[in-house]
């Protein structure tokens, strides 16, 4: 029996990865637990074990090999005893997890929308990822005053690669690995910025920066007001926020709202490479603490960024991402994605919808949105998060404040089901808003 | 290593501390016992507003500390901060200003009771989240050897903020990372109304840093001499790399938690015997006339003049306007 050996999906956001060495070679007789080859994640180099035993028939794919699709045969094997020739491939190696990725229908698109070209200068491709590592770097060489702190920051290379080669370029000093203790790094983290200095602090994800929710509300956000404006926090709060993919309640919730809720707080939830550069560049050299919210799902999607180390996007002004007339769809993040897909679709049943990527959360644009609103006469949020309370309702209410007379409907809202978000596939994707749920709203509020 | 418990020291005051300085210390103490008296009636009238926790009983924990200090060294607390403000040199009348909620206070009348600060004399608060300041205490250390600027941070708590969580964190990170800081537990033996054996598994607190290879030390938080020679030793430890250090001070707070508490769960005779027997003002006082270090002259000249700079201050509180309005939307954002 001939058996397939598959491309395993070794993280949770693994849709493909590279092949950077073979193990073994055509012949060699593998046991369970044999290492098979060097697999490039988007995380990390892993090795691949054996989970059938077997004489290794063929290598499919060369040592060196990139983008890869998961579930892509790599190898194939001969079951020991069995003689039979019939290829009767079946996935093996890969956790039962492999299949569980193949999305229903738009639950996992990956928001990769094309951006038009806006800007003047020559660019380069770049990961989300590498744009905020390449923001940080240059803050870092710019100002010595800046440091970065956080778990699995320094040798690890960061828990999603974000600050790789930080250590290596500024030591130890300025790139700190700490214990497993968010309370105690934010606090720690607080207290250098009251003392003058710059940290970025990076959560492995904003889940885990509830534990240090007073030191970024009630030690930094607040300092500046209640000491009459004498001790300031320039503080960056940084780390994925927001699903990534299958890893239920309590990796997955979006913090938006909470923290676009309170003042002496700047929020940051940038959508594509550029503006994360921009963005977080301008969040290290603002004298305020910042709430930096990326998105897992974002790091590995590349988009073009300026060329240089000046790129710097103001905070506070949200970005007309697509032109439209007939409705205004607002979204960051990741639904920043969703909401440009959406708008391709609605283009075909005659409706034309402007997209605004909100880019700030704390100060919101709203003279942006209410421009737009007025000339579009119709409004449809979008958030990842939960609705009640939620960003969305920040925006509908700015709309019914300034822009009331010139509605046509009422706007409505697309967010996250009221739910704790679901581990299996099928309900994770229920409960997340997908393109489809954007066009059904937008089609609703436009009556069309 | 770790934890050794001080025997009592019977300190032979000039000995180890001059004419100057004792007399020094004493108005200091009495400055703050002043202060916090008149806050008390100042509160007891209505242009107090809040809460207010006074630091009466307390006195000669900072401002023994403070005399070994540095001028780099950094100080935090927690909400019981009117005598740490004193005794880091900020005015009693900006003090008091801000306790009656006036424009001419340290914040401006936008922080009160709880939260005070002094960039220029490096007070960095003044926290009303029992446990936060320890964090950011450690984090001032952090700064202090990210700059290389020879200080020290010394990070003031209670018995009842050293059962949190984040102490304990930062113990961790201080010690691994050897930062320059002190922590100083203000152990005045309750947490609100609990009583320390209510609510410690362990109640000698100077224990309390062993498991994170932090030397620890019992001190008579009651003599302002005896704080003052730990300290010293306490901040050389620290200044000279050798990582944190951690002073237990045993003390006791004269009136109830805050102003609202009537501290009906304390044995009924328990604080009038410390006044009695353990007053840290009295001490350095009968210390000086004993040994015929200072006479009661000496004493009645700061006496008036501690009363002179409290009626100022308490004048300079009521007379003061409230903020402008336009107050109410600054310093939100720089």
């Amino acid at each position: 029996m001939l058996i397939d050996i598959i491309m395993p999906a070794l993280s949770p956001t693994m849709e493909e990865g590279g092949l950077t060495k073979w193990l073994v070679k055509v012949g060699d007789v593998i046991k369970s637990g044999d290492l098979l080859a060097e697999i490039e994640t988007d995380k990390a180099t892993m090795e691949v074990e054996a989970v059938d035993e077997g004489v290794v028939e063929e290598l499919l794919v060369a040592e060196g090999s990139l983008g890869i699709k998961v579930n892509t045969p790599i190898a194939r094997i001969r079951g020991e005893g069995d003689a039979s020739a019939a290829p009767a491939p079946m996935p093996v190696s890969a956790p039962p997890v492999a299949p569980a990725i193949a999305p229903p229908p738009s639950a996992m698109q990956v928001a990769t929308a094309p951006e038009p070209a806006i800007f003047d200068g020559p660019t380069t491709k770049t990961t989300v990822r590498d744009a905020l590592r390449d923001a940080m770097a240059e803050e870092m060489r710019r100002d010595s005053d800046v440091f970065l702190i956080g778990e699995e920051v320094a040798e690890y290379q960061g828990a999603y690669k974000v600050s790789r080669g930080l250590l290596e370029e500024f030591g130890p000093k300025r790139v700190i690995d700490t214990p497993i203790t968010e309370h105690g790094f934010a606090g720690l983290a607080v207290g250098a910025a009251m003392a003058g200095l710059k940290p970025i602090v990076e959560f492995m994800t904003f889940n885990f920066a509830m534990q240090a929710i007073d030191h970024i509300i009630n030690s930094s956000a607040k300092v500046l007001y209640m000491s009459g404006g004498q001790i300031s926090t320039s503080i960056v709060f940084r780390g994925p926020n927001g699903a990534a993919s299958r890893v239920g309640a309590q990796h997955s919730h979006d913090y938006s709202s909470w923290y676009g809720n309170v003042p002496g707080l700047k929020v940051i939830a940038p959508y594509d490479a550029a503006d994360a550069k921009g963005l977080l560049k301008a969040a290290i050299r603002d004298p305020n603490p910042v709430v930096f919210l990326e998105h897992e799902m974002l790091y590995g999607t590349e988009f073009d960024v300026p060329d240089g180390d000046d790129h710097i996007v103001p905070i506070g002004k949200a970005k007309i991402r697509r032109e439209g007339s007939d409705v205004t769809i607002t979204a960051h993040s990741r639904m920043v994605g969703h909401a440009l897909i959406a708008a391709e679709q609605l283009a075909t049943v005659g409706i034309s919808a402007e997209v605004i990527d909100l880019r700030t959360i704390r100060p919101l644009d709203s003279d942006t949105i209410v421009t737009s609103v007025m000339k579009t006469n119709h409004l449809v949020s979008v958030e990842e998060g939960w609705g009640p309370m939620g960003v969305g309702a920040e925006v509908v209410a700015i709309i019914i404040d300034k822009a009331f007379d010139w509605l046509d409907a009422p706007p409505m809202r697309v967010h996250q089901k009221d739910t704790p978000l679901a581990y299996a596939a099928n309900l994770e994707a229920l409960s997340l808003p997908q393109v489809d749920d954007i066009v059904a709203m937008v089609r609703k509020a436009c009556n069309k | 290593m770790a934890a050794e418990k001080a025997a009592a020291p019977k300190v032979k005051a000039q000995d180890i501390a001059s004419r100057e300085e004792l007399l020094e210390y004493y108005r200091q103490m009495l400055l703050i016992r002043r202060f916090e008296e008149k806050a008390g009636q100042l509160y007891g009238m209505g242009l107090i507003a809040g809460f207010c926790h006074l630091y009466i009983g307390q006195e000669a924990v900072v401002v023994g500390i403070v005399a070994a200090q540095n001028a780099t060294d950094t100080v935090i607390t927690g909400y019981r901060d009117h005598g740490h403000m004193l005794a880091m040199g900020i005015s009693a009348r900006e003090i008091m200003a801000e306790l009656t909620g006036r424009a001419t206070g340290c914040s401006r009348g936008k922080g009160g009771s709880m939260h005070m600060f002094s960039r220029e004399k490096r007070f960095y608060g003044g926290h009303g989240i029992v446990g936060a300041q320890v964090s950011l205490g450690t984090g001032l250390a952090f700064a202090h050897r990210y700059r290389e600027d020879n200080g020290v941070s010394l990070a003031y708590f209670g018995d009842g903020a050293a059962n949190q969580g984040q102490v304990y964190e930062s113990f961790n990170m201080a010690s691994l990372w050897n930062l320059p800081v002190v922590y100083v537990i203000e152990n005045n033996q309750y947490a609100m109304g609990t009583a320390i054996a209510r609510a410690s598994a362990e109640v000698e607190l100077y224990k309390r840093g062993i498991s994170f290879e932090i030397k620890g030390e019992q001190v008579d938080g009651m003599d302002v001499l005896a704080v003052r020679a730990a300290a010293q030793k306490a901040l050389d430890h620290a200044r000279s790399g050798q990582g944190p250090y951690l002073l237990e001070m045993k003390t006791y707070r004269y009136r109830g938690h805050s102003m609202s508490d009537p501290a009906k769960y304390r044995p009924k005779d328990e604080s009038r015997i410390v006044r009695e027997t353990s007053d840290p003002i009295d001490h350095i006082k009968n210390l000086g006339l004993e040994n015929g270090i200072f006479s009661e002259d000496d004493l009645k000249t700061i006496d008036a003049e501690v009363k002179a700079i409290v009626a100022d201050a308490a004048e300079f509180a009521q007379t003061s306007p409230e903020p402008s309005v336009d107050e109410l939307m600054t310093d939100i954002y720089l």
